[in-house]
């Protein structure tokens, strides 16, 4: 019988294995250590391996981030948890200016092997300061890297990339995948031992024949739920692809799927504006313009800050029911 | 039955003229703001429980006496900036609770129209600034507000509260030099109730003897520690900062000591672990604010038990009375998701007219 686990135990024993692979990886972030994290991802950890590798930081985001890159450079891998993706935005200097261009600005003598990672997005009615989803704004700066893993096997597989990447990645998880089941294979399972996903590799989630629906993170799963639809109601054959990491980007299977289907939609819960389906939808008019059989479309979340109000939240973000629609126009 | 909390003897506070001058009326009041506030959260607490509330709901039962005691010295021009944790000071400013409590619901009588939410509420006209969910991101703005005030002319203060977690954010010290290299009339009050969410004091910051408030000697700037039980300590501390502003346009640091009886948040999973059942059952059997100012308006003869119990009955009618507002209230109209981001869209002015604002679909 395979493994189900959720996508939070998966990315604890990532994090715990990591820990167990190189003494230089540590953990820092508010909370993280004895109350076990706020939303429970690094649960047991500090007990296992102690106030040495997991440390409590006060609310200083710009400052421990920002020792956590000087530390970086000196061969330290500090995994830094961001109680919301959203805080990033007090350590943005640290984040885009220092991370990203350390070694640009050396000559190559410098390097920062830094994770930040925690939860990115919107739909918990937490109001617009704590629902922001920064993926393609940090993609947006060469030098780091960005991955938004929509999976447990995933985010356990890329977690360990991760940590062991030479360059900054910004791992940006869903407080509402959290509790998600899926299969993940143990270590005694698998040939090489360990579970490791390569960051910059897409995934076929669904394979189809028609459409193609490229996403990440949450809205792979949203996607998946109107591929079902598309099917059941409308006899349409769609194929879902997991891009897993914004930067780099998986550019031959987004082509190989869009000569396959000939029609696309980039479905994301980010922002329109510079979105990562701008960038996608410009890939695939500049390599792919033949092959398409209708324009590329795009859905986001609304171009709004986030609404507090439940019933309105919700109505924020894309949903089947819209990815559907949507499809329709162009199949 | 008697009040648990034992008053002790605040005679030199209760002396200073700034409450020397309370009339009975006025006691009465500072007792009936805190007691509404407390109502306002239980009553906030029932429907959480009962899902008619989203995201977060932070709780400031046992703080109630700081932001009612310090906002009861505010006049015309004084200004009232916080952090998410802002029933209190709220209801304190004057607004009401239907208001408050239908933004809780997400509903469009919500003060802001259910846009915010329990970490957001706004009220410019009562001059409360907010409400703000990230920690320290509000320190600035103070600085801002009294900024305004003093470029204005008007002899005004901004009281900006704060967490004793909130001030290790680099924003809250680069407004500290600002505050005291440009003389602005801010007063930052830091509601020292010992944890950030799981984290002690002892754990979160590095701080001189004197505790939190001290580090405002690095800026030469004049601070005050001040126990938080009493209403008439709260008032006679904060009101020599509040003189301060006004009179030399001087930056203040004060922290008041307090507690939070309830959990960092309604979600908090562990808030009876970082923190012993006996500590909690401690301050709110011996430092509870509100059973504090009772008492010391029994012992002056200002209200019997019965006042107080009507008083408190009256509180919970209008929180309750509040909720069924809420609920009855409609949730906003789906076209409100693009209102209110721009003023000069919302105002349909010609640069709202001039190019494309925005961009879904
Ligand atoms: C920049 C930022 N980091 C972290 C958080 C999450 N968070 C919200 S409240 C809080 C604790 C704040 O404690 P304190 O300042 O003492 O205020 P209290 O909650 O005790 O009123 C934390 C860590 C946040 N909202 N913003
Ligand atoms: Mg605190």
């Amino acid at each position: 019988m395979p493994r189900e686990i959720t996508y939070r135990e998966a990315l604890r024993e990532g994090l715990d294995e990591e820990l167990a692979h190189d003494d230089n990886v540590i953990i820092i972030g508010e909370e993280v250590a004895e109350y076990n994290g706020a939303y429970k991802v690094t649960e047991g950890l500090w007990k296992k391996w102690g106030d040495k590798r997991l440390i409590d930081a006060p609310i200083s985001e710009a400052g421990f981030i920002g020792m956590g890159i000087g530390a970086s450079m000196l061969g330290i891998r500090p995994v830094m948890e961001l109680m919301f993706y959203s805080f990033a935005y007090v350590a943005f200097d640290q984040m885009m200016n220092n991370a990203a261009t350390c070694r640009y600005m050396s000559g190559g003598l410098t390097h920062c092997p830094i994770v930040v990672r925690g939860p990115a997005n919107g739909g918990t009615n937490v109001g617009a300061t704590h629902s922001h989803t920064p993926e393609n704004i940090f993609a947006n700066m060469p030098g780091l890297k960005v991955v938004s893993p929509s999976d447990p096997h995933d985010v356990k597989g890329l977690i360990k990339s991760a940590i062991r990447d030479n360059d900054p990645v910004y791992f940006m998880e869903s407080t509402v995948l959290y509790g998600m089941t899926g299969e993940v294979p143990s270590n005694d399972e698998l040939d090489d031992g360990e579970l490791i996903v390569p960051i910059g590799k897409a995934k076929v989630k669904k394979e189809g024949t028609d459409i193609s629906l490229i996403a990440h993170g949450r809205a792979v799963v949203t996607s998946l739920l109107a591929a079902e639809i598309l099917a059941e109601k409308y006899d349409i054959n769609a194929e879902v692809l997991d891009l897993r990491s914004i930067r780099p980007i998986d550019e031959a299977a987004i082509m190989e799927t869009v000569r396959k289907t000939h029609r696309a939609i980039y479905i994301e819960e980010n922002k329109p504006f510079c979105g990562v389906g701008a960038q996608i939808s410009s890939m695939i008019m500049e390599q792919a313009f033949d092959d398409l059989d209708a324009p590329v479309l795009r859905i986001t979340s609304a171009d709004a800050p986030a609404f507090y109000s439940p019933p309105i939240e919700k109505l924020q973000l894309p949903t089947a029911e819209e990815i559907v629609e949507r499809a329709l126009t162009i199949c | 039955m008697a009040a648990k909390t034992k008053s002790k003897p605040t005679a030199e506070f209760a002396d200073a003229p700034i409450n020397a001058s309370l009339t009975n009326e006025d006691k009465i009041e500072l007792l009936r703001k805190m007691v509404r506030i407390r109502r306002f959260e239980q009553t906030s607490l029932k429907h959480y429980q009962g899902d008619k509330i989203g995201g977060f709901l932070h709780l400031y039962i046992g703080q109630e006496s700081v932001a009612v005691g310090s906002i009861s010295l505010l006049g015309e021009n004084d200004h009232v900036i916080t952090a998410y944790r802002d029933h209190g000071h709220a209801l304190a400013v004057g607004m009401n609770m239907d208001e408050c409590m239908a933004e809780l619901f997400g509903k469009a009588t919500g003060c802001s129209k259910g846009k915010g939410g329990s970490m957001h509420y706004f009220a410019p006209d009562k001059n409360y600034w907010g409400g703000h969910g990230i920690v320290g991101g509000q320190t600035p703005l103070g600085a801002g507000l009294a900024f305004a005030l003093k470029y204005k002319g008007l002899k005004g203060c901004c009281l900006c509260y704060l967490g004793d977690g909130a001030i290790n954010q680099g924003a809250f010290h680069e407004s500290l030099n600002l505050a005291a290299l440009w003389d602005l009339p801010v007063i930052y009050i830091i509601e020292n109730n010992g944890y950030s969410m799981g984290t002690s004091q002892a754990r979160s910051s590095a701080y001189p003897e004197g505790g939190l408030a001290q580090r405002a000697e690095a800026y030469n700037m004049a601070w005050d520690k001040i126990e938080g039980v009493s209403v008439y300590e709260i008032r006679a501390g904060v009101q020599k900062a509040v003189e301060r502003a006004h009179e030399e346009s001087k930056p203040s640091i004060i922290e008041i000591m307090t507690y939070r009886h309830k959990g960092h948040s309604v979600a908090d999973a562990n808030a009876e672990k970082y923190r012993t059942k006996e500590e909690i059952q401690k301050y709110m059997q011996e430092h509870d604010p509100i059973d504090f100012w009772k008492s010391t308006l029994l012992e002056e003869g200002v209200i019997t038990e019965d006042d107080y119990k009507k008083m408190n009955k009256e509180a919970g009618d209008e929180a309750n009375a509040a909720a069924e507002f809420a609920e009855k209230s409609p949730f906003p109209d789906e076209s409100e998701i693009f209102d209110d981001i721009y003023w000069e869209v919302d105002n349909n002015t010609e640069a709202g007219r001039t190019g494309r604002h925005f961009f879904h679909k």
